[in-house]
């Protein structure tokens, strides 16, 4: 297997990157390729772009982003938020995304995901679920999709996902440790790699993580201090994790 | 430095056209008398072999003619005779061998690895005429780079390997990377340096 990922996820708005507490109360806390740039120069194994704007008084558009991105970060990139189509993710896969994610779309209409796949190939083509007590929501998690999370994950498997990025809703923000249960649950139900995410706040917790999932996303214990990327990998090194060495 | 990306819809044409002009190089669209072609490659094998159109015939022909092409990830696989993707897709052909499933893994086989060479013996094999070559003379060792593949190469033409799979191949002046030196960070850079500094 390839080495355990470090994902730091950017919330993108209107071209900024944006940081609030459950999309309410946003702040501009940066530009994309700034940040960007930054955590890939501490480390930073791979970026996750989620654009949460997708409303129409966005001023700039996802795949401007993408392209001022593509420009100064020499990492692998994944853009997700508002992808529709495969034009949409197409035209963030020519701008220099690596990876498009989608969510509530391939929820709506699962076959969007083979579409996704066949022209772009699985390896660009990343499911995010957001998932509690084992079901599946929708709509930034404000919605119940009516499916099961393990059910959900197989279908995306079958239809030409290459990684699934789930996110456990009730531990996003809390920093009380990633959902191992069912992280374990997914490992077990699919062979696509899996991206941990919600409820990093320590090393421990992100090396519990990587050993049941191939990669962890970092948010909330990122957002306040972006250079706490540097010393989580010096942490999870001392606990035993092997990391690329990014020099 | 001239060096010309093929276009056929492929997804990493952008950023490989980025990597190249960070390092100096000029891109320019002629595939035929460029220094160095690259032929970059996400995607499916149909639609992209497809969407190479007559740019088939002027890659053989480059490398008929001993100039060097660099193939990346799906541009490798596309170099080599078939894929067993799609139900089965003719390549190229200029590269003896065929891409097959990875089998064994999570697939796709996405993340940072690192390579290593194959021993001299099996490599000297297939570097009939090698002046023209690209390196291998190989990535610092140690250096992980970005892997985003779900086929691999199964070539008498490979040179090192990562985690068992085909990672480099090299046959007369075509070398194909299974990795993307132009996401690599700063290992993939010196790579692509290394790459640009013998055409």
């Amino acid at each position: 297997m390839p080495l355990p990922r470090l994902i730091p996820c950017l919330d993108v708005a209107g071209g900024r990157v944006v940081k609030g507490v459950r999309f309410q109360g946003l702040r501009d806390v940066g530009d994309p390729v700034e940040l960007g740039a930054a955590y890939s120069d501490g480390g930073a194994d791979e970026l996750v772009f989620l654009d949460i704007s997708a409303t129409v008084d966005a001023q700039v558009s996802a795949v401007d982003v993408a392209a001022r991105v593509a420009e100064q970060v020499t990492i692998p990139f994944t853009f997700g938020g508002g992808i529709r189509s495969l034009e949409d993710a197409t035209a963030l896969l020519e701008a220099g995304a690596d990876k498009i994610g989608v969510n509530s779309a391939a929820l709506a209409r699962p076959a969007l995901i083979e579409e996704l796949a066949r022209s772009l190939g699985s390896q660009a083509v990343v499911v995010a679920i957001d998932t509690e007590n084992g079901r599946v929501r929708s709509h930034a998690a404000t919605r119940d999709a009516a499916r099961d999370t393990l059910e959900w994950a197989k279908e995306c498997e079958q239809r030409g996902a290459g990684e699934l990025l789930v996110t456990s809703i009730d531990r996003d923000g809390t920093q009380d440790g990633y959902d191992l249960e069912q992280l374990a649950a997914l490992r077990d139900a699919v062979s696509l790699p899996v991206i941990a995410s919600g409820g990093a706040g320590n090393a421990g917790h992100i090396a519990a993580a990587l050993a049941v999932s191939q990669a962890a996303l970092l948010a909330s214990i990122l957002h306040e201090n972006p250079a706490r990327l540097v010393t989580l990998r010096d942490e999870l090194r001392a606990l035993g994790v092997e990391l690329r060495d990014a020099a | 430095m001239n060096v010309a990306i093929a276009r056929y819809g492929a997804g990493n044409v952008r950023s490989v056209e980025l990597a190249v002009q960070r390092l100096g190089a000029t891109v320019t669209a002629d595939l035929e008398t460029a220094d160095l072609a690259i032929l970059p490659g996400v995607g499916s094998a149909r639609s992209c072999m497809d969407g190479l159109g007559s740019s088939a015939d002027v890659l053989r022909e480059r490398h008929a003619a001993g100039r060097p092409i660099l193939g990346i990830c799906l541009g490798l696989q596309l170099a080599l005779e078939e894929s067993e993707e799609d139900g089965g897709v003719a390549g190229l052909g200029i590269v003896p061998g065929r891409a097959v499933r990875l089998r064994g893994e999570r697939v796709p086989r996405i993340g940072w690895a690192t390579v290593e060479p194959l021993a001299p013996p099996t490599a000297a094999r297939s570097s009939g005429r090698a002046a023209a070559a690209l390196p291998p003379s190989l990535p610092a060792t140690g250096d992980a780079y970005w892997f985003a593949h779900s086929y691999a190469a199964d070539s008498p033409a490979t040179v090192a390997t990562s985690e068992g799979h085909s990672a480099i191949v090299r046959h007369g002046s075509f070398t194909g990377v299974q990795f993307h030196p132009e996401k690599s960070g700063a290992a993939g850079a010196r790579f692509l340096a290394q790459c640009l500094s013998r055409v």
